[in-house]
C-alpha cells in the first residue's frame, strides 16, 4: 500500500458518509418491514374470511353415512330380504402411491377376477370426491381376508371394510316376487337424487326392491370430521345420523310360496295366489327362477350368459307372461250370459262336437275339444263343469264382442292389476277398435267365437287371470293387487289399505253369480263329470275352480292332437283357476304351466297343493303362532 | 454525529469483559425464545427435535461468544486467507461435492460434512471491507470494479451448485459493503437500470427451467396448485386464516394437520402467522427490528473502515435473510430456499449467523477509548 499515490484518508468525512448511508439503509429497512407487515395484514385482516374458509375446507370433510336398507318380511314375519355383513376390499386413491401397480398386485395376490378390476376402474374414473373408498372386491372370502391381512403392511390406503349387503335367503323361489338390488350404474346415477345416494352402493333394480326403492333406502346421514392432509379422520366434529329405510311386510306367505314353487317341479309357468278379500298377493311364482344374490355384488359374465337360455329364467311370467286364458274364463262368460239375459239358466243346447256360425256360407267349423261333443241338454252348468266349447262358441256369438269386451274389462282383463311392482303388462282384451287399429281389418263374427273359449286375440297375464278368479270368489268385488301389507320401522307399522279397482262388474241381485260359483264347485267336486275331479279328490274343504287347456297351434279339421308326437314347445298350455274354501274363500289361485298338456291333469293338481298348503298347513302355522 | 465513548461503569461490567453486547444479546435471545415456542408447535411437540434445536442454538451462541473475543484487527489480518480458502473450497464442491436434494452443496472432509458457502457468507463482506479498509473513500471506479469482482466470483460459484438463496445473500452482503463504502448514488441507480435491462437476458439464457418455473408459480401459484404452487397456497391459507389473534398455540389446523409443508424449516413463519395471528407477526418483526437497530448502531460506532463496513454488511444481510424468507412464505416474493433466521429448524446457517453476530460484538467491545 505504500507505493500507492498518497491521498490521505479523511476519517471524519468517511464516518459522515457511512452514517448517512446507514441512515438511508435504516429508513429502507423500516419501510420494508412496514411493507411486510401490511402485506401480512392484508392476508390476516382483510382477506381473513377467505383464508379461514379455505383452511376449513382443507381440514373439514363431510362424510356421507349410508342408511341401512329396510328389510322385507312375509306375512308371518319371516325375513325374506336381509342385510348381511360382508368384507369388502376398498382403496383410497389419494392414499395410494401408485394405484395401477397396487391394483395389479392385489389382483394377483387375492386372485381377483378381470371383472372386479374392470369395475374398479370404472368406479375410479367416475369418483369425483376426494378420499372416497372405492371397492375393489365387494365380497371377500375368508381366505382372501386372511391372505390380505398377512400382507396388509404393504398396502397403504387399502383396507378391508365390513359392509352391509343385501342377501336373499330364499333365492330362486322368491326372486320374481321380490326382485333384487345391484350396484348403481351410470344410467341410474342420472335419475336418482345423487345427494341422498352419496354413500349408497346398491339400488333396487327389479321388482319390489325397485318399486319401493324410496321407502327401503332411507335418508342419508353425515359426519362432519376433521382430517389431516392424508385424509385420515382425526375426530368427528358433528354428526347427523342417517334415517334407516322402512321395512316392508308382505302379504306373501313364504310356506305357500315355497310349496307353489316346489309344485311346479321345474316346469315353466307361473302361479299367482291372491287373498280375494283384499287383493293381497299370497304367492307369486314364476319358474324357472334364478339366484338374485348373484346380481347383488355384480354378476359374472359367465353366470349371466347361463341365464340367457331358452327357459328364460329372468322372465317374470306372472307379471309379463301373456297367455290365452282359455277355458278359465268360461265362468265369467257364463255369468255374463245369464246376467245379460242372453241365455236363461234353463237354456240348453246340443253339443255335436262342431259349431258353425249361423248364416255363414263358408261353413267354417269350430271344434269342441272333445271331438264327439258332450251330448244333448248342455246348459250353462254342464258347459262349465265339462268345459264344453260349443256352448261358449254359441254364447259368445250371441252376446257379441262389444258386451264381452265391456264386462271382461271390468273383470280386469286388458287392464293393469295395479300390483305394486311395476313391470306388469296389461295383456290384451281385444275389441273392434283394437283390431281395426292393430290389424287394419274389421272384427269378424268368427273372432267373437274364439273369444268364447278364451283364445283368439285374447291374452292375459297370470296375475290378471288370478285376479279374475278372485273377483268370482269375492262376489264380484275386484281389488287392485298388491304385495305390501304394511310399511314401518322399529315395530311401528302402517297398514296399506286395500284399494278397490276402478271398474267393477255389476252383479245385480247376485243370484247368477251364485249359480256360476256352484258350477265351479262341481268342476272340482262332481265325481262324474268335473274336469278337475281327480285333482281335488278327498279334500277336507270345498273349493271352486275351472280348468283350461290352450292350443298353441291350430289343428286341421280332421287332425287329432297327439301329445306324444307334438313338439314339446307346441304342446298345450295347462291352466287352472280356483278358490277355496268355497263358502268363505281365503285364497284364489291361477296356475299356468307352459306346454304341459291338459289343464285338469297338469295345472289343477298344482292348485290343489297350493290350496292344501294354505288352508290346511297355513291354519296350523297360524295356530302355532298363537 | 459522533461516536460515543464507553463509560467507566460499562467497561467494568462482566459482560464487557466477556466482550458481550447485552442489548444485542437480549434481542437475539428474545427472537430465539419466540422461535423455540413456535418450533415446538411446528415440530409436532417433539422433544427430541427441540433438544437438537436448543443444542444447535447453544453451540451457535458459544461460537458467537468465541468470535467476540477476537479483535477486528485479527479478522482483518486473516481475511484474504479465509476468502482464498473459501473460493478453493467452492471450486472443490463443484468438482467433488455431494449431491443433496438435487444440488451440489456439501463437502466431506474427514468425517466432517459442511457447506463452504457458509464460510463465504462472512468471508465476502470481510473481503470487501478489507479491500476498502486502507483506501480513500468513496472509492475510485477501478477499485469498485475489483470489489465487484470479489463479490461476483463466489456468487457465481454458488449459483452454479445451484443455490439461489445463498448466492443471493452473499451477493447482497458484498453489495451492502460496497454501498456503505459510499459509492455515488449515480452509480447505484446506473446499476439498477442495467439490472432491469439485463433481467430478460438472464431469464432466457441463464436461469434454469426450475428457477423459471418458480418465478412463474410465484406470479401465479394456482399454475401448479398441487406441485410447487402448493407450498405457497397452503402457506397463505395458514397465515390468512390466523387472523388478528391467531388460532392459538398448538391449535393451527394448517400446520398441525400437515397441510403446510416444510412447516418446521423454511415455512415456519406460516405456523407463527396461523397460531399467533397478526399480533404474533408484528411482535416478531419488532424483535427483528430491535436486533437490526442494535446492529446498525454498532456499525455507526465502529472506529475503522473494516469494522464499519463489516458490521453494516452483516446486519443488512441479516435483514435480507428474514425479508426474503417472510416475503416468500407470505407470497410477496418467489420461493427461494432460505430459512427464517434464528427460528427455522436446523441448518449450519444458524451457526454462521451467530458467528456474524459474534463479530458485531467484537467490533463493539474492542473499540479504543476516544477522548474528546
Amino acid at each position: 500500500m505504500l507505493d500507492r499515490k498518497v491521498t490521505l484518508k479523511n476519517p471524519f468525512k468517511e464516518l459522515v458518509l457511512y452514517q448517512s448511508r446507514m441512515a438511508v439503509a435504516f429508513v429502507w429497512v423500516v419501510a420494508m418491514m412496514v411493507l411486510l407487515a401490511s402485506w401480512v395484514a392484508n392476508l390476516q385482516v382483510f382477506q381473513y374470511d377467505k383464508y379461514r374458509t379455505e383452511s376449513d375446507n382443507n381440514r373439514i370433510r363431510v362424510i356421507p353415512v349410508a342408511p341401512t336398507r329396510g328389510l322385507i318380511y312375509d306375512r308371518n314375519g319371516i325375513l325374506l330380504a336381509e342385510n348381511r355383513s360382508v368384507y369388502s376390499l376398498e382403496l383410497v386413491p389419494e392414499q395410494v402411491r401408485n394405484v395401477e401397480q397396487t391394483v395389479q398386485e392385489l389382483a394377483s395376490l387375492l386372485e381377483l377376477d378381470e371383472e372386479d378390476v374392470e369395475r374398479f376402474w370404472k368406479d375410479y374414473n367416475r369418483t369425483r370426491e376426494r378420499f372416497k373408498k372405492i371397492p375393489l372386491k365387494t365380497q371377500l372370502s375368508e381366505k382372501q381376508v386372511a391372505r390380505f391381512a398377512v400382507d396388509r403392511h404393504r398396502f397403504d390406503g387399502v383396507s378391508v371394510e365390513a359392509r352391509l349387503v343385501r342377501f336373499y335367503p330364499y333365492g330362486e323361489e322368491l326372486v320374481h316376487a321380490l326382485g333384487y338390488v345391484g350396484r348403481i350404474n351410470d344410467r341410474e346415477l342420472q335419475q336418482i337424487d345423487v345427494q341422498n345416494y352419496k354413500a349408497t352402493r346398491h339400488i333396487g333394480k327389479v321388482g319390489l326392491e325397485k318399486y319401493y326403492e324410496s321407502i327401503l333406502h332411507g335418508t342419508i346421514g353425515s359426519q362432519k370430521v376433521e382430517t389431516d392432509v392424508q385424509g385420515r379422520v382425526l375426530r368427528v366434529l358433528s354428526e347427523q345420523p342417517p334415517v334407516e329405510g322402512q321395512d316392508l311386510y308382505l302379504s306373501i306367505d313364504l310356506p305357500l310360496q315355497m310349496e307353489a314353487f316346489k309344485a311346479m317341479d321345474g316346469r315353466r309357468g307361473a302361479i299367482v295366489a291372491i287373498d280375494p278379500k283384499s287383493g293381497g298377493v299370497l304367492a307369486l311364482v314364476s319358474t324357472p327362477g334364478y339366484d338374485p344374490n348373484l346380481f347383488v355384488t355384480g354378476i359374472s359374465g359367465k353366470d349371466y350368459r347361463s341365464l340367457l337360455n331358452d327357459n328364460r329364467p329372468l322372465f317374470n311370467r306372472a307379471l309379463r307372461g301373456q297367455y290365452s286364458p282359455g277355458s278359465t274364463i268360461k265362468p265369467h262368460l257364463a255369468w255374463l250370459g245369464l246376467e245379460s239375459k242372453t241365455v236363461s239358466r234353463n237354456y240348453a243346447m246340443e253339443d255335436t262336437g262342431i259349431y258353425y256360425l249361423p248364416n255363414n256360407e263358408q261353413k267354417r267349423p269350430f271344434r269342441d275339444w272333445q271331438a264327439w261333443g258332450h251330448g244333448k241338454q248342455i246348459d250353462y252348468r254342464r258347459a262349465i263343469i265339462q268345459s264344453c266349447d260349443t256352448y261358449f262358441y254359441d254364447l259368445a256369438y250371441k252376446m257379441g264382442i262389444d258386451r264381452i269386451y265391456e264386462t271382461m274389462t271390468q273383470f280386469g282383463f286388458g287392464e293393469y292389476t295395479g300390483i305394486d311392482m311395476g313391470e306388469e303388462v296389461p295383456g290384451l282384451m281385444p275389441n273392434r277398435a283394437w283390431k281395426k287399429g292393430a290389424r287394419g281389418v274389421h272384427w269378424f263374427p268368427g273372432d267373437t267365437v274364439n273369444i268364447g273359449i278364451g283364445q283368439g286375440f285374447w291374452l292375459a297375464t297370470p296375475l290378471q287371470i288370478a285376479n279374475s278368479a278372485a273377483v268370482l270368489a269375492n262376489d264380484g268385488l275386484r281389488y287392485e293387487l298388491r304385495l305390501v301389507d304394511e310399511i314401518g320401522r322399529n315395530g311401528e307399522r302402517i297398514a296399506v289399505e286395500p284399494a278397490v279397482a276402478e271398474q267393477q262388474i255389476n252383479i245385480g241381485d247376485g243370484r247368477n253369480l251364485k249359480l256360476v260359483q256352484q258350477a265351479m264347485k262341481e268342476v272340482n267336486h262332481n265325481s262324474v263329470i268335473g274336469t278337475a275331479k281327480k285333482a281335488f279328490e278327498g279334500t277336507p274343504y270345498l273349493s271352486a275352480g275351472k280348468t283350461g287347456t290352450v292350443q298353441l297351434f291350430g289343428l286341421d279339421e280332421d287332425e287329432e292332437y297327439d301329445e306324444e308326437k307334438t313338439d314339446e314347445r307346441l304342446r298345450d298350455n295347462a291352466l287352472y283357476i280356483g278358490y277355496a274354501p268355497f263358502d268363505e274363500p281365503t285364497i284364489a289361485v291361477a296356475v299356468v304351466v307352459e306346454n304341459a298338456g291338459g289343464g285338469g291333469s297338469n295345472a289343477a293338481p298344482i292348485a290343489r297343493r297350493v290350496m292344501d298348503q294354505f288352508i290346511l298347513n297355513g291354519s296350523k302355522l297360524q295356530a302355532n303362532k298363537q | 454525529m459522533s461516536t460515543r465513548s464507553h463509560t467507566h461503569k460499562e467497561r467494568q461490567s462482566w459482560a464487557w469483559r466477556l466482550h458481550l453486547d447485552l442489548p444485542l444479546l437480549g434481542a437475539l435471545l428474545a427472537v430465539m425464545a419466540f422461535g423455540l415456542v413456535v418450533l415446538y408447535s411446528a415440530g409436532g411437540e417433539s422433544d427430541s427435535l427441540m433438544l437438537r434445536q436448543i443444542t444447535r442454538l447453544g453451540f451457535g451462541c458459544v461460537v458467537m461468544l468465541i468470535m467476540a473475543q477476537f479483535p477486528p484487527r485479527f479478522y482483518a489480518k486473516w481475511t484474504p486467507a479465509i476468502y482464498g480458502v473459501g473460493i478453493l473450497l467452492l471450486i472443490a464442491v463443484l468438482l467433488f461435492g455431494d449431491m443433496g436434494k438435487g444440488a451440489q452443496r456439501w463437502l466431506q472432509i474427514g468425517g466432517f460434512r459442511f457447506q463452504p458457502s457458509e464460510i463465504m457468507k462472512l468471508a465476502v463482506p470481510m473481503m470487501v471491507a478489507w479491500f476498502f479498509s486502507e483506501r480513500v473513500l468513496p472509492a475510485k471506479k477501478r477499485e469498485l470494479l475489483i470489489a465487484f469482482g470479489i463479490v461476483m466470483l463466489p456468487t457465481l460459484l454458488i449459483l452454479k451448485q445451484p443455490d439461489l438463496g445463498t448466492s443471493l445473500l452473499i451477493a447482497g452482503s458484498g453489495i451492502f459493503a460496497i454501498y456503505l463504502s459510499g459509492v455515488s448514488w449515480k452509480l447505484i441507480f446506473g446499476f439498477g437500470i442495467a439490472g432491469v435491462l439485463y433481467a430478460p437476458l438472464h431469464w432466457f439464457f441463464v436461469m434454469r427451467e426450475y428457477q423459471r418455473e418458480r418465478v412463474l408459480v410465484y406470479l401465479d401459484p394456482e399454475r401448479d396448485p398441487l406441485g410447487s404452487g402448493y407450498h405457497i397456497i397452503q402457506s397463505k391459507i395458514a397465515i390468512g386464516s390466523g387472523g388478528v389473534e391467531g388460532k392459538g398455540w398448538l391449535e393451527g389446523t394448517q400446520s398441525q394437520l400437515e397441510f403446510l409443508p416444510e412447516r418446521s424449516t423454511d415455512f415456519i413463519f406460516a405456523v407463527l402467522g396461523e397460531e399467533f395471528g397478526f399480533i404474533g407477526v408484528v411482535t416478531l418483526l419488532v424483535l427483528y427490528l430491535l436486533v437490526i437497530m442494535r446492529g446498525m448502531y454498532i456499525g455507526t460506532q465502529a472506529q475503522e473502515t473494516f469494522s464499519r463496513l463489516l458490521a453494516g454488511s452483516i446486519i443488512l444481510t441479516f435483514f435480507i435473510y428474514l425479508f426474503v424468507n417472510i416475503g416468500m412464505v407470505t407470497g410477496l416474493l418467489p420461493v427461494v430456499g432460505l430459512p427464517l433466521p434464528l427460528i427455522s429448524y436446523g441448518g449450519t446457517s444458524m451457526v454462521t449467523l451467530l458467528a456474524g453476530f459474534g463479530m458485531l460484538m467484537s467490533i463493539y467491545t474492542h473499540r479504543k477509548l476516544v477522548s474528546h
